[in-house]
């Protein structure tokens, strides 16, 4: 099974995507690691792969970097070849195809989501086996695991873009402090039919916390 | 044909001077030879038709079908070889495979039909090869909704509302223009196919035929299958009496005169 090789660097991360009606809001943290040592403080781990279509990456940087370029390449070929957008159902098809034909060799938990004329927002994830699940809102990496409580509790469906935003940010610095593998910054994407908005949150103005 | 002779239609790599593939119209008109074959595209589905000329009497009924499924929502009818119709059903079939495992979706009408296409234009390139002897009508309904699409043995391929190929081509096309195609449901349309594929048939020529008839709609859950027999039955007396109607006209004009 796939394991991280001696300084191979890890996105021991904490990732996120949550729809809403007219789009989805994508958020990470920052940090890559390599062993103990933080490689980059503010790595952007929401990866673009088509106009109105993210990934969030987890597992090895390589690696999922690696899928991210591939996928890109056959989604420009599709809407070349098909003269529209792919929906996010197909992209994360590619994606899911990629990761269960090469679970032995590869180290990455991948959440897609965007938005398509088809079927409106969208969020699948598709965890290290190469499964996929379509879901409202998905969370993935080291952190995760560390809210899942609090995401269960919290979300609400039919929640408003605003909403959303303040979920992610909530959920994700909430994981961010408890997760030694994750930190550093919030960064958000909300992606609707219209365009992709990017977040920034800096470290010093994370939602406030109960710090022990 | 005045080119016959000249020694520029022994190969599908030469072109003539004036610019023409012979082997490419050759393909034509084995097509052209064969039992006609057509598509409609209607508002809320497709129907496929095929004229199946036998030659013997002894063939076993619905043997050797001309209207094939190459996917769950695709059929293909076809006028020409019928070999050569197999090979290029199975390369539809696999082509429809092979898009479903990559993107999970089915393959739209326009991909399936660009792909078919190709694959038969390459057939035009080689010396080694022949074209296909066929044209290819595939009938879908795919996301966007009903489709329909011909190849032909050139590799062109059109989208169309209502096309036909074979012997009794020109009588199925004026009789589809006729036709209000985008009002029509599919159960009407299965009798206008009918209808045509019999007034399209040319008794004195081919005595024994068959008629073959798929439709995809949502009576058929969208799935891509023979039309039920009471529907088949009830379309082929629709189609006898047009035919019978049509030839007591002739009479009486015959008496007036």
């Amino acid at each position: 099974m796939a394991s991280l090789r001696p300084g191979e660097a890890n996105l021991g991360t904490t990732i996120m995507a949550v729809e809403f009606d007219g789009g989805v809001v994508v958020g990470a943290d920052s940090r890559t690691t390599t062993g103990a040592y933080i490689a980059n403080r503010v790595t952007d781990k929401l990866t673009k792969v088509h106009d109105h279509i993210y990934c969030c990456r987890s597992g090895s940087a390589a690696d999922t970097q690696a899928v991210a370029d591939i996928v890109k390449y056959h989604l420009d070929m599709y809407s070349s070849q098909h003269g529209e957008a792919p929906t996010v159902k197909v992209a994360a098809s590619l994606f899911q195809e990629i990761c269960y034909q090469n679970k032995n060799n590869l180290s990455a938990g991948i959440i897609v989501a965007g938005w398509d004329a088809r079927d409106g927002a969208s969020v699948y994830e598709i965890p290290l086996g190469g499964s996929i699940h379509r879901q409202t809102f998905a969370i993935g990496g080291s952190g995760s695991t560390y809210i899942y409580g609090y995401c269960d509790k919290v979300f609400r469906v039919g929640m408003t873009k605003e909403q959303c935003v303040e979920f992610v940010k909530n959920s994700v610095s909430l994981a961010m402090t408890r997760d030694g593998s994750s930190g550093g910054v919030v960064r958000l994407a909300v992606i609707t039919k219209d365009n992709v908005e990017r977040i920034f949150v800096p470290g010093n103005m994370l939602p406030e916390q109960y710090l022990g | 044909m005045t080119s016959i002779g000249t020694g520029y239609d022994l190969s599908v790599s030469t072109y003539s001077p004036d610019g023409r593939v012979f082997q490419v119209e050759y393909a034509q008109k084995a097509v052209d030879n064969s039992g006609t074959a057509l598509g409609l595209r209607v508002k809320d589905g497709v129907v496929l038709a095929v004229e199946k000329i036998k030659h013997s009497r002894l063939l076993v009924p619905h043997a050797n079908r001309r209207i094939m499924t190459a996917g769950k929502h695709i059929g293909v009818a076809t006028a020409g070889w019928i070999s050569d119709t197999r090979h290029l059903v199975k390369r539809v079939r696999d082509e429809a495979r092979d898009y479903r495992s990559t993107y999970k979706v089915d393959i739209p009408a326009k991909i399936i039909a660009e792909r078919t296409g190709m694959y038969a234009q390459a057939y035009t390139l080689y010396s080694a090869v022949r074209p296909f002897g066929v044209s290819t009508i595939i009938g879908t309904v795919d996301a966007d909704g009903p489709q329909l699409y011909m190849i032909e043995p050139s590799g062109q391929y059109v989208g169309y509302r209502g096309c036909a190929a074979g012997k009794g081509k020109q009588v199925a096309k004026t009789e589809i223009e006729k036709l209000n195609l985008d009002q029509m449901t599919a159960r009407e349309a299965i009798k206008e196919a009918a209808r045509i594929i019999y007034a399209a048939h040319d008794d004195s020529k081919d005595k024994l035929f068959e008629l073959e008839l798929s439709w995809i709609c949502a009576e058929s859950n969208g799935l891509h299958t023979h039309v039920p027999q009471n529907l088949f039955d009830e379309a082929i007396q629709h189609a006898e009496r047009s035919l019978n109607d049509d030839e007591d006209d002739d009479e009486m004009e015959g008496d007036d005169e």
